[in-house]
């Protein structure tokens, strides 16, 4: 997910009509032409291997027994799905993915206010927000996993006067303080992504309108909830579809900090250790495939949520 | 009319101003001493160090269309916004309705802004950009269907309110942002240039439906423009506004008539006042202006040396055609270039004189910059005068409406209360 969108600006009303003269025509054959290699590329890059696993996932095959690879039609999906492993990493899957998403949706907001208006020491602070979305996932999961280690970490020291916390409390010994520490990472690590796509549509909030909020008397509270978030919809729904997607496929953090122990395994990892450890390409394939529909749904609903608010931000709705 | 207005203001102490339908009597008194909004040594300093305003005092009537206008960068916005609260004066004080307001918010300052750009809430209907304030007013829903009904009704923008910004043009945008300032009843109106975005024609038109609505509303507005014949047209006071200090606060007319130094001469008119350096001579007991080929009489003070004259260009005319002169002046000129405009022509000639404009980077040591002669001057006259380029021409001037400005500090010069006809305010 590395292509940035954000769509506000809005287009005139009034469109003209698609006109099919020979010229237009030849202008979309010249269009065709020039997408055509870049769609093969993706065609081979992406469709093949997405063709791949959902063949595979129709078999039962071990890498360790080729011999035994066997047609078994759609029973692996029935293995999984009346697996309660995979109901509960798909459970954990989308905790994690609500939980961090709406906090950083509202960290990331708070953020995004501060470089839209900071004055003093604007590039300084900016970079700041912006160094844990540099560093390496895998790296930032390490530095938290020590944060919050039982012997050296410096969470408890300074956690140590709440209630149920001290030196000895170990954070990955149970379920919940072992997924707390794993969305802590996550939002720390992929907040600063959200408050830059945000920021985007802040900044294209008008300074008058908000000026002309002020004086019809608005409080704070009602410019930022009456006019900016409504009038930075767009930014706020792609962000929201951005992070969404990538939560869902939480994984590195989960292997570094946890190896998917205290029932914190989340769907990507439960695909991975059937493929890599368990060496499973039936099942593993199975299991991608379900993730890749999960994704699509996601994505799906909020394509749905996010066109209707977009004509509202045009002014058609 | 002006007649029964000088003697009505005769009995108020500071000033007053006109305009209202002639079943109103055609003026108001405006008596300043109850001003609605009252500025006092206001200076603003930008963080970057630019001076924006400086000391600034202007007291606006209530009930007044008060202009603030001068060149970009001037300094008008930047009142506007200290009067709205958008903006904090480095130094002095604002005060509206008697309520000393410099450090109070915006929202409590009971004021109402229509910006250039309109600034319209997108996201919402006209219907509801109107209702926007008295939303956040939290007054009740049939009261303020009721108030927006009642505004759009006044503006003619009923059919418009189901429709969002986007969908309207830009003199219906600029029509609802006025009705969202309306519709609210603040105690005055702030208009920072609200008609530069709309084409010509629909500026002529909205500039008459401002001053509709300021007569059936008979609220304040304090109204920021840079076009100066919109300045003229608008106002009942104008305030010229250069570099952040006030040039001069005047009723249209007496702006025109007599402006209080080079900058105002050269800014309010088109076209522009032709201002020429002049020598002055002493002819007997009376001293004598010599600039190109007119000599004109200087008001009794000034000293021998040096004066600039400055000359309508409709003060001057073919005789045959040119009426309400009084004592005029004839020079025969060479026709340069006409230019026809249908009622007038402009006939542009040279004379014999150093022009003097004012430039953007003339400072208070050198208020002007001199030129080099000879001086174009241009001339606005009746469209039967037979005058093609090349040729000559005898044009009258009227020696009575020639100003004077003195040649060091640029400041009109009203020695013994000539030439002003008007009593100085």
């Amino acid at each position: 997910m590395t292509s940035t969108y954000v769509a506000t600006e809005p287009q005139d009303v009034d469109r003209k009509p698609a006109h099919t003269s020979d010229r237009s025509r030849a202008e979309n054959r010249l269009g065709l032409k020039l997408v055509a290699p870049a769609v093969v590329m993706m065609l081979l890059v992406t469709a093949y291997p997405m063709l791949r696993a959902l063949y595979l996932s129709l078999f039962q095959y071990r890498v360790t027994a080729p011999d035994d690879r066997a047609f078994v039609g759609l029973s692996n999906y029935v293995t999984v799905l009346t697996d309660q492993l995979w109901w509960r990493d798909i459970w954990n899957t989308v905790i994690i993915m609500v939980v961090t998403v709406a906090i950083e949706l509202v960290i990331g907001f708070a953020f995004a206010m501060v470089m839209h208006r900071i004055i003093f020491a604007r590039g300084v602070i900016r970079t700041a927000i912006l160094i844990p979305y540099g560093i390496i996932t895998v790296v930032s999961a390490f530095a938290w996993q020590f944060a919050f280690s039982l012997n050296n970490g410096f969470v408890n020291g300074w956690l140590g006067w709440l209630p149920g916390i001290d030196a000895d409390f170990n954070w990955f010994g149970s379920h919940w303080p072992a997924m707390f520490a794993i969305m802590v990472s996550e939002i720390w690590k992929t907040t600063p992504f959200m408050s830059l796509l945000l920021l985007a549509g802040l900044s294209q909030v008008s300074e008058d309108m908000l000026e002309a909020a002020k004086v019809d008397g608005a409080t704070w509270w009602q410019r930022l909830f009456k006019v900016i978030l409504p009038n930075m919809r767009a930014a706020i729904m792609v962000a929201v579809l951005f992070r969404a997607l990538d939560a869902f496929r939480i994984f590195d953090n989960i292997f570094v900090m946890t190896r998917g122990a205290q029932d914190t395994e989340s769907a990507s990892f439960l695909t991975y250790r059937q493929v890599i450890e368990n060496l499973e390409l039936g099942i593993g394939s199975a299991l991608s495939v379900l993730l890749f529909l999960c994704v699509l749904l996601i994505a799906f609903l909020l394509v749905r949520l996010f066109k209707v608010d977009l004509a509202a931000a045009r002014g058609e709705g | 009319m002006d007649d029964a207005i000088s003697k009505a203001c005769g009995s108020i102490p500071r000033r007053c101003a006109r305009r209202t339908t002639a079943e109103q009597g055609g003026f108001v008194l405006y008596d300043l001493s109850v001003a609605a909004i009252s500025l006092a040594g206001v200076s603003k300093t930008f963080g970057d160090g630019t001076l924006a305003v400086a000391d600034l005092d202007l007291d606006i009537a209530d009930g007044e269309l008060l202009v603030v206008v001068g060149p970009s960068g001037c300094g008008k916005s930047t009142v506007l916004r200290i009067v709205a609260g958008l903006e904090s004066p480095t130094e002095g004080e604002v005060t509206i309705g008697g309520r000393v307001v410099t450090d109070a918010s915006p929202g409590d300052r009971d004021l109402a802004i229509v910006f250039q750009d309109y600034a319209l809430y997108p996201h919402l209907s006209a219907y509801q950009n109107l209702a926007f304030a008295l939303k956040s007013r939290r007054m009740g829903r049939k009261a303020i269907d009721k108030r927006v009904r009642e505004v759009a009704a006044l503006l003619s923008i009923e059919p418009l309110l189901h429709r969002k910004p986007r969908a309207l043009s830009g003199g219906e945008r600029q029509r609802v942002a006025m009705g969202r300032a309306i519709v609210r009843s603040p105690s005055a109106f702030l208009m920072d240039e609200p008609l530069s975005n709309l084409d010509a024609k629909l500026r002529v038109q909205l500039r008459s439906e401002i001053r509709r609505l300021h007569r059936e509303l008979g609220e304040t507005f304090l109204f920021v423009t840079h076009d100066q014949t919109e300045a003229l047209t608008i106002g009942d006071r104008v305030a010229v506004l250069r570099r952040g200090r006030l040039q001069q606060l005047d009723d249209p007319q007496s702006l025109y008539d007599s402006p209080a130094n080079l900058f105002v001469a050269g800014f309010i008119g088109t076209p522009p006042m032709n201002l020429l350096l002049a020598t002055v001579e002493a002819d007997g007991t009376q001293r004598i202006a010599r600039a190109g080929p007119w000599r004109f009489a200087v008001p009794a003070g000034v000293l021998i040396g040096r004066v600039v004259v400055g000359i309508r260009p409709e003060h001057l005319g073919a005789p045959e055609f040119v009426t309400g002169f009084g004592e005029a002046a004839t020079a025969e000129v060479l026709v340069a270039e006409a230019e026809t405009l249908g009622g007038v022509s402009l006939l542009h000639f040279a004379v014999d004189a150093q022009p003097v404009s004012v430039r953007d980077d003339d400072g208070l040591d050198a208020p002007f910059t001199l030129g080099s002669p000879p001086a174009t001057v241009i001339a606005a006259v009746d469209a039967r005068t037979q005058a093609l380029p090349e040729s000559r021409l005898t044009l009258a001037v009227d020696k009575s409406r020639v100003r004077f400005f003195d040649a060091d500090t640029g400041e009109a010069l009203r020695l013994n209360g000539a030439p002003s006809e008007r009593p100085p305010a």
